[in-house]
């Protein structure tokens, strides 16, 4: 395989670039707006973190490649072309300062969906040399090991053992003809293992015939934060040959963003097929019980709850309804941030961020946006659904003095669950 | 030349050639777009890609609050300047002539005063979006030749217009030359610059909405 190069890096960007993304480009105005949809920019002031200003190497390209003037300019010898010394000077842009969030994409006046087109770049800069060395490990490690944090599946079964003598339940792994398949972040599986519990409950009330499968349990893809499709595409494969040899109707993607986004929306593009079965978030299918009638709760939650939109799974996932009906099931004091929903400010952490070292202060400057949204209406916990923005929520209350404790929805649920039905579980 | 022939000649072969390049270039713009065409996408849709698009394409123009606040200058000048624009291309009574001339089509005009006053707010706000350009730090970094053009070719219409209306500065036939010479000079300019925006950002905010749509989701 050829090492990365400036030439790779350009014909990538070239081959990135399609319909959509010249008419985003064609229909700039550099009016500005989307630098205030930007909590990198809101929260430093440094107007280098426009978001359209962070697309500036992939504009080069399309101009000079598909315009009329770019052309005549690169053939004249009077543009300036994209260099190598660009991409580099662009990379802490392009990585440290965009979590992928979309909240621009959704105050463009002229419709570009600039996220979009950072997921894009990225794989230009990736394959060019220029990505960050944090983001660069978790890649080496999600293929080498199997995920990111270089969780293996007998840290996963330690963590299933642990949640079986916990519930008295036994978690079904491996098991042939499974109704559904439960992936996992290792984020979840190191530092959020209750959730493992908390999912193996709901499903024992629900009658639920699951499984884990321990040749692809890890949802999240670094392939897809670094820009890397081919590596993103082994990744979602491996998930696809696992439920595909089980024979599983449905695979559930757990709370993490990016993974949905990678599971749900990319993967079958990355491996080049549809699946043999459906995607379905965890979020969607607790709903989906509630309202089944098999997901059962003795009583509400009294604290004053609010919930943060994950931004892969609300406004780039389009899991935005789910969750608020859940939490009126289960929450009687239910408010919303301002800026909440499709509008809700990222947590400063996600695509990548939080797996570069070197964006740990500027991730934590960022966070300043959530601290307000939260402020404005003091709540008693947050919730949230994606076990990357809780540690970042948490990491950045604590760094802020704010006491709030974070907790995860389906945690949240299950505090609240009545009873568990067949308490035998499923057997294995 | 006298200002009489010179007007002679910008409203007759001046004019279309100016409308020949207009249309040409955005014929060319949009080839530019839509042969690079687009994969389709394997995932299951949550949603409707038309449905999405389309109501993106009209959303769009409004802004949620939340993004009102934080740009308020951008939004309430950008709607002034863009509907002074309108008023006076499309309302003004001499240009519904020319537009009936050119393609046969005739609708009611609003009051010479009225326009006369759509006019100069157009003037004064467009003047002080280039001032906003300047010293906001955003737009000074943003900001490229293009955008100054891009900013000259629509002022200088509006502005040379309003002097022809109000007979300053020369003899009526030269300001009137002017004014349409002005105006030819944005239809040449318009394929191959931001100006082309007016019709391509009707194809960005569908793809927009699409990309959204096709998820179940509102952009």
């Amino acid at each position: 395989m050829n090492g990365p190069s400036f030439e790779r890096g350009y014909n990538t960007l070239k081959e990135q670039i399609d319909a959509p993304v010249a008419a985003f480009f064609s229909s700039c105005v550099h009016c500005g707006m989307c630098a205030e949809a930007c909590l990198f920019y809101t929260e430093t002031g440094d107007p280098k973190y426009t978001p359209i200003h962070k697309l500036e190497p992939l504009r080069k390209v399309w101009k000079q490649e598909y315009t009329f003037w770019g052309k005549l300019g690169k053939a004249l010898g009077i543009s300036k072309a994209l260099s190598d010394e660009d991409l580099s000077d662009w990379e802490t842009l392009v990585y440290d300062s965009c979590t992928l969030c979309g909240r621009c994409s959704m105050v463009c006046p002229v419709g570009n969906d600039l996220a979009y087109m950072i997921r894009k770049l990225r794989e230009g800069m990736a394959i060019s040399g220029h990505a960050p060395p944090g983001l660069i490990g978790a890649t080496k490690r999600a293929v080498t090991i199997g995920s990111p944090m270089g969780v293996k599946f007998p840290a996963l079964q330690a963590q299933i053992r642990h949640a079986e003598a916990e519930t008295g339940l036994t978690l079904p792994v491996d098991k042939a003809e499974a109704d559904y398949m439960l992936l996992l972040s290792s984020m979840e599986v190191m530092n959020f293992p209750e959730f493992i519990g908390a999912v193996a409950k709901i499903f024992a009330q629900a009658e639920l015939n699951w499984t884990i499968s321990s040749e692809a349990f890890e949802a999240t893809n670094s392939g897809i934060q670094i820009g890397v499709s081919d590596i993103a595409a082994e990744l979602v494969q491996r998930i696809v040959d696992a439920a595909e040899n089980l024979g599983v109707k449905n695979v559930i993607s757990p709370e993490c963003g990016h993974a949905y986004m990678a599971i749900r929306w990319e993967g079958p593009n990355l491996i080049g097929r549809p699946y043999n079965f459906k995607v379905i978030h965890i979020l969607e299918l607790l709903e989906q019980l509630h309202k089944e009638g098999r997901l059962k709760l003795k009583d509400k939650d009294v604290r004053r709850l609010t919930y943060h939109d994950p931004c892969q799974i609300g406004r780039r996932g389009g899991v935005l309804e789910q969750p608020r009906n859940l939490l009126n099931a289960v929450a009687a004091n239910f408010v919303e941030m301002p800026d909440t929903a499709g509008m809700n400010w990222c947590c400063g952490a996600g695509g990548g961020v939080s797996a570069n070292e070197r964006a740990d202060e500027l991730r934590i400057r960022a966070f300043k946006r959530k601290k307000a949204q939260l402020d404005a209406v003091q709540p008693d916990a947050l919730v949230s659904a994606c076990a990357n923005c809780r540690i970042q929520l948490e990491e950045g209350l604590e760094e802020y003095h704010t006491d709030i404790p974070v907790v995860s929805l389906t945690e949240t649920i299950v505090e609240h669950l009545d009873g568990l039905g067949s308490k035998e579980g499923h057997p294995s | 030349m006298t200002d009489v022939e010179l007007l002679l000649w910008v409203r007759g072969p001046a004019f279309d050639i100016a409308t020949v390049i207009l249309c040409a270039g955005m014929v060319i713009r949009f080839m530019e777009i839509f042969m690079l065409g687009r994969k389709a996408n394997l995932a299951e849709a949550r949603g409707s890609e038309m449905a999405g698009g389309l109501g993106t394409v009209f959303r769009r123009t409004l802004v949620d609050t939340g993004t009102f606040k934080r740009t308020p200058f951008t939004v309430v000048a950008g709607w002034l300047f863009h509907i002074g624009l309108f008023v006076i291309i499309f309302l003004f009574v001499p240009h519904i002539l020319v537009f009936e001339g050119a393609t046969g089509l005739s609708w009611p005009g609003l009051p010479s005063n009225i326009v006369d006053a759509f006019a100069v707010i157009t003037i004064v706000t467009l003047l002080a979006i280039l001032i906003h350009r300047w010293r906001d730090p955003v737009l000074r970094l943003l900001s490229e030749f293009n955008d100054y053009l891009v900013w000259l070719v629509t002022f200088t219409p509006v502005l040379t217009g309003w002097l022809a209306f109000h007979r300053v500065g020369a003899a009526p036939a030269a300001l009137i030359a002017v004014h349409i010479l002005s105006v030819e000079l944005l239809m040449v300019l318009f394929p191959f610059t931001k100006l082309s925006h007016a019709f391509t950002l009707w194809v960005a905010r569908w793809y927009n909405g699409a990309i959204a749509g096709y998820k179940g989701v509102k952009s």
